[in-house]
């Protein structure tokens, strides 16, 4: 890939998101919805056709020059799940572009421009990049191309239907003659874009379908690669900050007489709820902290512990919840047949992506400029002017790759902190949060607590109540989608648990923790829902008496797509077949982000209660996968993501504090502790589902599973709590 | 202080204080930024630089000890046999995803392969245990490193 540096992005750019914004005159508003489909398309190509400094660029994703660079804007951010990849593919499939010769630029802010259509601004999250733009983009490329072949056959004076296009070139069947999409860009810059332009069928897909090599990853290999914490400008000084470490608490008194004397630093800010130390480089910055001497006002939150948060939850799960969804008589169902009864708790977890939270800027007395990477540019660029106090416009925001999302940087705070400390000098300044301070001012995974109730009748659960208590991300972070009393991130694949069930019903209740800070944290709702129901249908399979894939294979009638998955990873991960003692395999299945998986994890559980992981299977069908080897990647990285949380991950309040700090104490998963991990990737031309998000939400009930298989332990909370292993005790 | 370095073969000399970590001396004063900031407390690895050949972790290691020291980061990795050859075998396999760790993940995995060209999956864990990556890509690390030691091409 060429230079990725989004200090490039041009003034041309610029120029063309401003005057497509003129003339755009496409409504931003929100089109509501997780699971609706794609209604009104955000990213049609609002923009005429032009040339602007030689290049033609038919749409929002698309920019050719005289010659014959390709080069493609990217929508969605990429932070490790291979999206720039992928989005290049599927632009370059329906353009006809060589692939090995694109360049590709991060977007600007422009909600019309590169909003996601599910969204109705820039965000990448939720597992939707594919989703979401698979049709714009083939739409993009394919209108781009069409023009060029419109204007080779123009120059050529013959029918368009007898050229074709491959990799940036026009060629004219009959008489073989050729032009580059180079020599093609001014004149295809005057066509008229095509309406209702066709797409290619899938069968004759070069790209879309294959493994191909990532385009971010050579950078990645040297050092090259620019972070938004890698950003260096003229006069730049380094910074670091602190937060009151008790959740809403203000800065009192400080003294900063000793961090003066720190060789290197330059100011001390003193912010009514932060502080931060400028100096000549982050060394000096973080000594210089180090050695303020901070009296905080802790506020009311002080006394706030995990016990307290517990306890609330509990209560709070046992009032009845707004209804999600009922099919049935659940009242009926529940009252018939063998009962089942049991509650599943998460805790709050830390996102800890590698690259800890960060923000270069530079406030001028006329413009904010912004270095940074984030998930959502737009919503960056707007809370960055409010912070600024400077209008939208005069806030140039330049994205980056990102050193892991997971979530966290769908917030804007780390950039709104940093503006906040910018703007008491004249020079840039890069605002690095320590690893300790990214850890304690996380926006956490709420913690959920899910209430089960069924009903088993002839072997199969005839009735299914569950009702998750927790935290309504979107009712803070995207008010219009919290409805009724529903979070609809909440509830997923509560709602869609694949089972045939006649009496089904799910309820949801709100409850925020005190203080904590809630927020999306990669695997989304589904990361409770799929970990509760999956633990539940294991221990229903073993009152019915049946084999936990048996037990689940029965209620799978209206879900070819589950049935083939969980068949295929029974299959791969040879289940049934005899296991040494304290070795177990578990089981998980989910229907989530329109993409189905069954995991298989195998694990071996000591005496003391402590747990290795032997072996894990998984079994994707993800419909299209435009590209199979990062489908797998992320199935890969995905479990060993939700494996973490599962053996290790707890972020615990006391006093209004969090009691974890860094990797020591907020363990990750090493190389040593990771075992096989095999992912099948069944071939499916259904449309592409989301997969980012997936793999996390697999590992930790099956997990839990093989523990319950192994020892007869049934664990209803997670991280695994080995005591409670050890000490046998059977659910 | 002043101090002088080899740097990826060059000499570099520059002023910083004695107790400053290499880390923020190789990003925030000579603009190597290749190698990366992850805990402070050499516990994630990401930092990974050689010091006359050997991994460190640059976050911890203070320049005032480093004198006349011979440093290689990701930026000069591609020059010893042992880093060209895990550079290629990590986009061989595609390990990478963010990428923010791998700059820390491929200087020690080159320095295992100098020091043990055939490394076993012990081995393996023993050198890279101490370089988290949050994104998962254990697994194509660990292939990767059996792969650039085979000398094979993938």
């Amino acid at each position: 890939m060429k230079s990725l540096n989004p200090a490039a992005a041009t003034k041309s750019d610029h120029d063309l998101s401003r005057r497509a914004l003129l003339t755009g005159g496409l409504a931003a508003g929100f089109t509501l919805a997780f699971h609706l489909p794609l209604r009104a398309a955000v990213n049609e190509p609002v923009q005429p056709p032009d040339v602007t400094d030689g290049k033609f660029a038919p749409n929002a994703f698309i920019r050719i020059d005289e010659a014959g660079k390709v080069t493609l804007v990217m929508p969605q951010v990429e932070m490790g799940q291979g999206v720039y990849t992928s989005i290049s593919m599927i632009l370059a499939e329906e353009l006809d572009a060589d692939i090995a010769q694109v360049a590709l630029l991060h977007a600007p802010p422009n909600d019309k421009l590169y909003g996601n259509p599910t969204f109705g601004l820039q965000v990448t999250g939720n597992s939707n990049s594919i989703r979401a733009f698979w049709k714009p983009l083939r739409g993009a490329g394919a209108s781009a191309r069409a023009m060029l072949v419109q204007a080779a056959a123009k120059q050529w004076q013959v029918d368009a239907a007898g050229c074709t296009a491959s990799k940036s070139e026009v060629t004219h069947t009959e008489s073989g003659r050729k032009l580059s999409y180079g020599a093609l860009a001014i004149a295809a810059s005057r066509e008229a874009p095509p309406k209702d332009v066709p797409l290619k069928d899938p069968k004759d897909f070069v790209y879309i379908g294959q493994p191909l090599k990532r385009l971010d990853t050579p950078d990645k290999t040297n050092g090259k690669a620019v972070y938004g914490i890698d950003a260096i400008l003229p006069d730049m000084k380094f910074a670091t900050v602190a937060a009151c470490p008790v959740f809403g608490g203000k800065v009192g008194k400080v003294d900063d007489s000793a961090a003066k004397k720190i060789p290197g630093v330059r100011k001390i800010v003193v912010l009514d709820d932060m502080v931060a130390v400028i100096g000549d480089h982050m060394w000096a910055a973080k000594k210089g902290l180090e050695a303020l001497k901070i009296d905080w006002d802790e506020g009311p939150n002080a006394k706030i512990s995990s016990k307290d948060i517990w306890q609330d939850l509990r209560k709070a799960s046992e009032k009845d919840g707004a209804v999600a969804k009922s099919v049935g008589d659940i009242g009926k169902g529940l009252s018939a047949g063998d009962k089942f009864e049991a509650s599943y708790e998460l805790p709050f977890l830390a996102h800890a992506a590698m690259e800890p939270l960060n923000a270069t800027v530079h406030v001028r007395p006329d413009a904010c400029e912004i270095w940074t990477g984030t998930q959502i540019v737009s919503r960056v660029q707007s809370e960055a002017a409010k912070a600024a106090g400077l209008p939208v416009e005069k806030v140039i925001v330049n994205n980056h790759l990102l050193g892991g999302g997971f979530g966290r940087k769908l917030e804007p705070d780390m950039v709104v902190s940093a503006v906040r400390v910018a703007r008491q000098v004249d020079y840039p300044v890069k605002v690095v949060w320590t690893r300790e301070e990214d850890t304690q001012h996380d926006v956490y995974r709420p913690v959920y607590r899910n209430n089960i109730s069924a009903a088993l009748v002839d072997g199969k659960v005839a009735a299914w109540k569950h009702k998750v208590t927790g935290s309504a991300i979107l009712a803070r972070w995207l008010p219009p989608a919290f409805q009724k009393g529903i979070d609809i991130d909440a509830i997923d694949a509560a709602v869609d648990a694949p089972y045939d069930i006649p009496n089904f019903h799910v309820e949801y209740v709100r409850a925020e923790p005190p203080a904590v800070p809630t927020g999306f944290w990669r695997g989304v709702g589904p990361n409770n829902n799929v970990f509760a129901v999956e633990c539940a249908m294991d221990e229903l399979a073993r009152k019915a008496g049946k084999d936990p894939i048996e037990f689940r294979r029965a209620m799978l009638g209206s879900k070819p797509r589950a049935l083939a998955v969980l068949n295929l990873a029974a299959e791969k991960a040879n289940w049934g077949e005899k296991l040494p003692p304290r070795v177990g395999r578990g089981v998980s299945l989910q229907p989530s982000f329109e993409t189905f998986i069954a995991t298989i994890v195998e694990a071996e559980v000591d005496e003391k209660g402590e747990v290795a992981l032997r072996r894990v299977t998984s079994v994707v069908d993800t419909g299209i996968a435009v590209n199979p080897d990062t489908v797998k990647a992320q199935l890969e990285g995905g479990l060993i993501f939700g494996l973490t949380a599962a053996l290790w991950g707890e972020i615990t309040i006391d006093k209004g504090r969090v009691q974890q700090s860094n990797f020591h104490d907020y363990r990750m998963l090493r190389i040593n502790e990771v075992p096989k991990i095999e992912v099948h990737v069944v071939k499916s031309g259904e449309p592409p589902g989301g997969i980012g998000e997936t793999g996390v939400n697999g590992g930790p009930p099956a997990l839990r599973n093989a523990i319950y298989a192994a020892t007869g332990v049934a664990l209803r909370r997670l991280p695994i709590d080995r005591s409670l292993i050890a000490a046998g005790k059977k659910a | 202080m002043a101090t002088t370095l080899t740097i990826n073969g060059e000499q570099k000399s520059f002023d910083a204080p004695a107790d400053m970590p290499l880390l923020w001396a190789l990003r925030d004063i000579l603009g190597l930024t290749g190698t990366k900031y992850g805990c402070g407390i050499a516990q994630c690895g990401a930092c990974t630089v050689h010091v006359d050949g050997k991994p460190v972790r640059s976050c911890v290691l203070p320049v005032g000890a480093l004198n006349g020291r011979s440093i290689t980061t990701i930026e000069g990795v591609a020059a010893s046999p042992a880093g060209a050859k895990v550079q290629k075998a990590w986009l061989d396999l595609e390990v990478i995803q963010c990428g923010y760790c791998q700059s820390g993940q491929i200087m020690s995995a080159a320095a295992l392969l100098a020091s043990t060209p055939s490394p076993d999956d012990s081995d393996i864990n023993a050198a890279m245990a101490g370089n988290i990556c949050r994104c998962g890509t254990y697994v194509r690390i660990r292939e990767a490193i059996k792969l650039a030691a085979s000398g094979r091409s993938s």
